[in-house]
């Protein structure tokens, strides 16, 4: 019997797979894909600040560009500019990326396994029903641990995850684009407006060598697709008449709907299964790569006293609040208030804010401030109020 | 029962996967996949497509 299987092998899963394999546990961990990381359904940014915290020592050929601060467009094209002297964060290959998280977890003395599927769970959690090659085995662990993203159908087998309601998940659509005239090369351009991007925003993340993956999100209930929103904003924007398209990628980002609960008996959700992602920008990378850090330090306690019950494994759920929760629900809330500005408020709060003001607000800092700004526009007390 | 994929558009993402409240669809090497029995025509998937691909019911 193994000691842990993990279902997925983004990073999530490698990130809570190496750290158990490090502890001495037997894990080993299914990803249905032929590819680790490939394609890609992400616009591979990762802030520095990110990677510090992790713990992250990641090798260059993964990084491919660095940034030094964003553009950030209002919908009358003002613009905030958001500078800093040092690196605040990277775009990544998540190809390569990805490939060296599984490379870590197996280093460590976990077993990795491209396309294989997990089918089902055997009775209380206690292992997983894996398909290779079209063959059908039986797995028995103490645990199963599931990473497989947005659409883990095992985290909805247990019942942790159910993400129905279509207000807290964005639709998303990305070319990687060459031959592109980027206005700076080591900063994200960002969009917004109800024009460009109704509850969301456009993104140019630069990849160097005029490379970029030119992105959009967008709120999940809306008539027109993502496809539509992106496609009409290339076609408006002649710096784009020369690029080519070397890759198309889609995806959902569950960005609320952060659940109070990611465990079962024997069982434990982490990453995009499990909503861990951030509310305002729809980063995942860093919320995955965390959870799993956290859920190993859980898992490998409960496995060690031989007790894997729900009880247990819950400490997870208080640790995981204290550490990532409380500070995203206030970005979530951020995120409630943004949705209400239309573009007229939007211009206004470019002329008044700076670069600091918006990297703090993503971080859920100094919201009070944009309360305090909101409360000057009529319609938009109530919102403000919820900053405040 | 309606639902209905073009495939030649579908970039198996899974997002349509993530958002069904019955499970009844699946991501699988071949795309998306459907459990008509589970299906109760939501119009979840369709909506959150991000390029368009699902057509539930007959509103085309
Ligand atoms: C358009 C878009 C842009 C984004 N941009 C960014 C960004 O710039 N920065 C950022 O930080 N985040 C971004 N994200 C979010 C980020 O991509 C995810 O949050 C992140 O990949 C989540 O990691 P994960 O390990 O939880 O899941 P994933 O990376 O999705 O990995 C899950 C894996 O599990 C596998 N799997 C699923 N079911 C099974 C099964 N039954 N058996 C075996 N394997 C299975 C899947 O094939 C998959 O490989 C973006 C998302 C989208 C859609
Ligand atoms: S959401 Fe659309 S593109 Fe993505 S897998 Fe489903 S049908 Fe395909
Ligand atoms: S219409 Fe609703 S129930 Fe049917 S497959 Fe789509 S999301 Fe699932």
């Amino acid at each position: 019997m193994k000691d842990v299987v993990v279902v997925g092998a983004g990073p999530a899963g490698c990130s809570v797979a190496k750290e158990l394999a490090e502890e001495g546990y037997d894990v080993v961990v299914y990803e249905k894909r032929q590819e680790i990381g490939a394609p890609k359904r992400c616009g591979e940014g990762l802030s520095s600040s990110a990677v510090d915290n992790l713990g992250l020592d990641i090798p260059e050929y993964c990084r491919m560009q660095s940034m030094d601060g964003a553009l950030v467009y209002s919908p009358n094209g003002d613009s905030v500019r958001i500078h800093s002297d040092e690196t605040v964060g990277w775009i990544l290959e998540r190809k390569t990326f990805d490939k060296w998280m599984a490379e870590r977890a197996a280093k460590a003395g976990a077993k990795v396994r491209a396309k294989a599927k997990v089918v089902d769970l055997l009775p209380e959690n206690r292992g997983v029903v894996v398909e290779i090659e079209g063959e059908r085995k039986k797995v028995e662990s103490r645990m199963v641990i599931a990473a497989g993203g947005v659409e883990s159908l095992i985290a909805k087998k247990t019942e942790v995850k159910d993400q129905s309601d279509l207000e807290v998940v964005d639709s998303g659509y990305q070319y990687e684009m060459v031959n592109l005239d980027l206005k700076d090369e080591n900063k994200l351009e960002l969009y917004f407006g109800d024009e460009v991007a109704p509850r969301g925003y456009v993104w140019v993340f630069p990849k160097g060598e005029n490379k970029a993956n030119v992105g959009i999100g967008i709120a999940g209930d809306l008539d027109e697709t993502a496809k539509h929103y992106l496609d009409r904003f290339i076609e408006n924007n002649e710096r784009f008449s020369k690029a080519s398209i070397v890759e198309v990628n889609s995806g959902m980002i569950p960005v609320g709907g952060l659940l109070e609960n990611m465990v079962a008996d024997n069982f434990m959700a982490v990453g995009d299964a499990a909503n861990q992602v951030n509310p305002i920008h729809g980063g995942g990378i860093r919320e995955g790569i965390k959870a799993g850090q956290i859920a190993s330090e859980v898992a490998s306690r409960a496995l060690e006293k031989d007790d894997t019950t729900k009880e247990e494994l819950e400490i997870y759920n208080h640790m995981w609040w204290e550490e990532r929760g409380k500070s995203l629900r206030k970005v979530e809330k951020l995120r409630e208030v943004l949705e209400d500005l239309d573009d007229e408020d939007l211009n206004y709060l470019a002329k008044k804010l700076d670069g600091q003001d918006l990297m703090d607000f993503t971080q859920g800092k100094r919201l009070s401030k944009l309360g305090k700004l909101l409360l000057k526009r009529p319609k938009m007390i109530k919102s403000a109020r919820k900053l405040l | 029962m309606s639902w209905e994929i073009n495939r030649d558009r579908c970039l198996r993402c899974g997002g349509c996967v993530a958002v069904c409240p019955t499970q009844a669809l699946e991501l699988t090497e071949n795309g998306v996949i459907v459990d008509e029995e589970k299906c109760i025509e939501c119009g979840n998937c369709e909506k959150v497509c991000p390029v368009g691909a699902i057509t539930v019911g007959d509103d085309e």
